[in-house]
C-alpha cells in the first residue's frame, strides 16, 4: 500500500492518538474526524511537526448518521484507510435502569459506526481498493451480566465488520477487526485491570498498523486473549450462567 | 501506587492523576498540595507527592517550530528525545541538554537544567523565551522576561513549586551534522584536571570524568572530554552523504534487577582502571555521533536498575571557584576513605549564576552516583559537611536525602524561596515530598 490518507473516526480517544502518531510516522496524511474539532488543533500540529505529513481536521458525529454520506463527500480526499474507533462504554449499572442511557451505548457502539463504514465500504468498493478497520472488544464475544449492554453492541459491530469483510473480499477491500482487550486508556482509568492483559494504546497502534499491513482479519492485540476468549466462549451456558466473570 | 524517582529511592505510595486537557489539570490545583511530574528522571522524592502527583503524559504535542528563530512551542510532556528525533534530521539541537535525552520539556525548565556546554552557555533559561504556568490560583499566567517576571524567574529551578508548567517556547541551535568533534585529553591529578578545564574556556563542551578511587599522587586522575559540533567538512565522505542522520545503536534493556553488590568497591575500581587506561589509549580527536556523545547512558534503557532493588543515589554539588581546587581536593579525600567507590565521578565547570534558585554557579561541580545504602548515606553526609565548608550548594534535581538544615546553610536563597512561595500562595498548592523533607 502506497502512503495514501489515513481516515480516523473518533479522534480524541487515547488509542485514536496513538494511532494517528503510528500512521503519521509511517508517512501518511493524516484526516482526524471528531465532534469537537477545536480540541484536536494541538494534534495536528503536533503530527504536522513530527512527521511532516498534512493534517486535516473534520467535524463527525458518529449518532448523527444522517450526516454521512455528506461526511465522506466532504473529505478532501477518499482515504485508503479508515479506523473506526468511536465506542462508549457506558455504566452498565445505569444503562439497566435507564433504558435511553442503555440506547445510547447501543447506538455508539454500533449503528453510528455501521453507518459511517457502510458509507466508506460502498466507496471502497466502487474504487476497488482500501482497508477498513474496526475496533470492536472482546466483550461482543460473550454477554456477560457486567457490562452486555455495551458488549451486545460490540457483538453486533464484530458481526458486522465479519459480514463486510465478506461482502467485500471480492472487491480487493479489506476489513480488520480489532479486538484488543483491556487498554490502558481514559475510559478504563481508575480500574483494577490485570497487567498481563492490558494494554497501552501505542501497542494497540502498532498491532492495528501491522494488521493493515499484512491484510490480516481479526486481531487480539495481547495474544493471550485469543486463548482467554476461547476458553470463556466454550464454556456451557448452564454452567457461565452462574458464574461472576 | 508506589512511586520513585530515577533512582528508585526512596519508593512512596502516592496517588497519582493524569489528566488528559487543561480544565482536568486546573481542577486537580485546586485540590492543592500538588506536584507535577513528567518523566520521573530526577533521582529522588522531587516529582512525588503523597496527595496529588500529577502525571503530564497526555500534554505531549509539539505546537509550532520556527526554521528562522529555531523556537520550539510545545507542551510541558514533551520528551527531548521526540524533540530531537524530530527536529536534528532539519538541523537543529536542544541548546542545552542534561545527561539523558528522556527528561520532559517541563521537567527541563523545572530543574533549570545544564549541559557540558554550561561554562559557555549557562543553564536552559538563557534559551526559555516564555512559558505558560498553571498558578496556585488555578490561573494560567504567561511568564517571561518581561511578563510575570517573579514567576519566570523562581519557576526556572523552582522544581515545580511556584506552578504547573503547561507549554514552553525554547530554542534551539541549528548544527551541520549530528556529528560531534570529541577531544580527549588525560590528566594525572586533580590539578592537572582543573587547569586543563580552565584553559578549555573557549571549547564548546567540557567535562571531566574522574576516577575518584586513586589516592594519592594520583588522586583525582582524570579524563577530561571536549566537544565541538563537527561542520560537514570534517565528516569523511561516507558520514557527508546524511549529515544528520540519527540512526541509533540498538538500546539495550537492563531487564531486570541486577543482583545486589554486583557493583561494589572492587568491581568499581576494575571499572574506573579500564576505562581510564581505554581513554589514555584513545587519548586525541575523534567524530563520535551525538547520541553517544551527550546520552552514553541513555543506550542502556533502565540503567538505573544496575544497582539492584536498594536502588541509587547520586551526589552533585557546586563549589564556587575561589574554593573549587581546596574543596574538591577535601571531597576526593573523603570519597577514597570510603570502600563504596562511586559509579561515576563527573566534574564539570560552571559559568555564572543566575535566576532565582537555579542550582549553577561560577565554580565546580562535582556529581557521584552511589548505590542506596547505610556506607553511602555515610559517605554522603561527609561529603555534605565537606561542600558546607567550602561555601558550596547542592543540586536539587539529584537530591533525594539532604536535611532541610542541610540546605539552609548551603544556599541563602532557600529562604528567598519560601518567601517567593508565601507571596505566590504556592506552598500550599505545590508540594513535593521533598519540598516537605526539605521544608520548602
Amino acid at each position: 500500500m502506497s502512503n495514501g490518507p489515513v481516515l480516523i473516526l473518533g479522534a480524541r480517544s487515547d488509542i485514536a492518538r496513538a494511532l494517528a502518531r503510528k500512521f503519521a510516522a509511517l508517512g501518511h496524511p493524516i484526516q482526524l474526524a471528531a465532534r469537537c474539532t477545536d480540541a484536536l488543533a494541538g494534534d495536528k500540529a503536533d503530527l504536522e511537526l513530527r512527521h511532516r505529513v498534512k493534517v486535516t481536521l473534520h467535524a463527525f458525529d458518529a449518532l448523527a448518521t444522517a450526516s454521512h454520506a455528506a461526511f465522506t463527500e466532504g473529505l478532501p480526499e477518499l482515504p485508503d484507510i479508515a479506523v473506526c474507533a468511536v465506542g462508549y462504554m457506558g455504566e452498565q449499572a445505569n444503562s439497566e435502569r435507564d433504558v435511553a442511557a442503555a440506547i445510547h451505548v447501543m447506538r455508539t457502539n454500533y449503528e453510528g459506526p455501521a453507518s459511517i463504514l457502510a458509507q466508506l465500504a460502498n466507496r471502497f468498493a466502487e474504487r476497488g481498493s482500501g482497508t477498513l478497520v474496526g475496533i470492536s472488544s472482546v466483550a461482543g464475544e460473550r454477554g456477560r451480566a457486567a457490562n452486555y449492554i455495551y458488549g451486545s453492541a460490540k457483538a453486533g459491530l464484530t458481526a458486522y465488520l465479519s459480514g463486510l469483510r465478506n461482502r467485500l473480499a471480492k472487491r480487493n477491500v479489506h476489513v480488520v477487526t480489532v479486538l484488543p482487550g483491556f487498554v490502558a486508556t481514559q475510559a478504563t482509568q481508575g480500574m483494577r485491570l490485570p497487567a498481563l492483559l492490558t494494554a497501552r494504546p501505542e501497542e494497540v497502534a502498532s498491532a492495528i498498523a501491522e494488521a493493515v499491513a499484512r491484510r490480516r482479519n481479526v486481531i487480539y492485540v495481547r495474544p493471550t486473549w485469543r486463548v482467554l476468549m476461547s476458553a470463556i466462549r466454550n464454556i456451557p451456558e448452564g454452567v457461565f450462567k452462574r458464574m461472576n466473570i | 501506587m508506589k512511586l520513585s524517582g530515577w533512582g528508585r529511592f526512596p519508593v512512596l505510595e502516592a496517588a497519582v492523576f493524569a489528566p488528559r486537557n487543561e480544565s482536568a489539570l486546573i481542577e486537580r490545583v485546586r485540590a492543592g498540595r500538588l506536584i507535577a511530574r513528567g518523566n520521573g528522571r530526577a533521582y529522588g522524592d522531587s516529582a512525588i507527592s503523597r496527595q496529588n502527583t500529577v502525571h503530564m503524559r497526555h500534554f505531549d504535542r509539539m505546537l509550532a517550530f520556527d526554521e528562522a528563530t529555531g523556537q520550539l512551542v510545545a507542551e510541558a510532556g514533551v520528551l527531548l528525545d521526540d524533540v530531537i528525533r524530530a527536529l536534528l534530521p532539519r538541523g537543529w539541537f536542544p541548546a542545552v541538554t542534561p545527561g539523558t535525552k528522556f527528561v520532559t520539556l517541563g521537567g527541563m525548565v523545572a530543574a533549570d537544567v545544564h549541559g557540558k556546554n554550561h561554562h559557555k552557555a549557562g543553564s536552559l533559561r538563557n534559551f526559555v523565551d516564555w512559558f505558560d504556568l498553571i498558578d496556585a490560583s488555578g490561573t494560567v499566567r504567561h511568564c517571561s522576561r518581561t511578563e510575570n517576571t517573579d514567576l519566570f524567574d523562581w519557576t526556572l529551578g523552582g522544581m515545580g513549586l511556584t506552578g504547573v508548567i503547561l507549554r514552553v517556547a525554547m530554542r534551539l541551535r541549528p548544527v551541520e551534522t549530528a556529528w560531534i568533534r570529541q577531544t580527549v585529553m588525560p590528566a594525572a591529578d586533580i590539578d592537572a584536571a582543573i587547569d586543563l578545564l580552565e584553559q578549555s574556556g573557549d571549547a564548546t563542551y567540557s567535562v571531566a570524568w574522574v576516577d575518584c578511587l586513586s589516592k594519592g599522587a594520583k588522586m583525582g586522575r582524570s579524563l577530561i572530554l571536549l566537544g565541538e559540533h563537527a561542520l560537514l567538512e570534517e565528516l569523511t565522505e561516507r558520514q557527508r552523504e546524511s549529515p544528520l542522520r540519527i540512526d541509533r545503536r540498538r538500546e539495550l534493556e537492563v531487564p531486570f534487577l541486577a543482583p545486589n553488590g554486583l557493583l561494589n568497591g572492587l568491581t568499581a575500581r576494575v571499572f574506573n582502571a579500564l576505562y581510564y587506561w581505554q581513554g589514555q589509549r584513545t587519548a586525541g580527536t575523534s567524530l563520535v555521533d551525538w547520541n553517544s556523545y551527550f546520552y552514553p547512558l541513555d543506550v542502556v534503557l533502565g540503567w538505573n536498575r544496575i544497582c539492584g532493588s536498594r536502588g541509587l543515589m547520586q551526589f552533585q554539588c557546586v563549589l564556587p571557584l575561589d574554593r573549587s581546587r581546596i574543596g574538591l581536593k577535601a571531597l576526593l579525600e573523603g570519597i577514597s576513605r570510603t570502600p563504596a567507590g562511586p559509579l561515576l565521578a563527573v566534574l564539570k565547570r560552571f559559568g555564572a549564576q543566575s535566576g532565582g534558585i537555579s542550582f549553577p554557579m561560577s565554580g565546580y561541580t562535582l556529581a557521584l552516583d552511589l548505590p542506596v545504602g547505610e556506607r553511602s548515606l555515610r559517605l554522603m553526609r561527609e561529603l555534605d559537611r565537606i561542600t558546607l565548608a567550602h561555601d558550596g550548594r547542592f543540586y536539587l534535581a539529584k537530591d533525594s536525602r539532604m536535611t532541610a538544615d542541610t540546605l539552609r546553610q548551603s544556599d541563602a536563597r532557600a529562604q528567598k524561596f519560601v518567601q517567593m512561595r508565601d507571596k505566590l500562595a504556592a506552598r500550599s498548592a505545590f508540594q513535593s515530598a521533598q519540598s516537605e523533607r526539605l521544608a520548602l
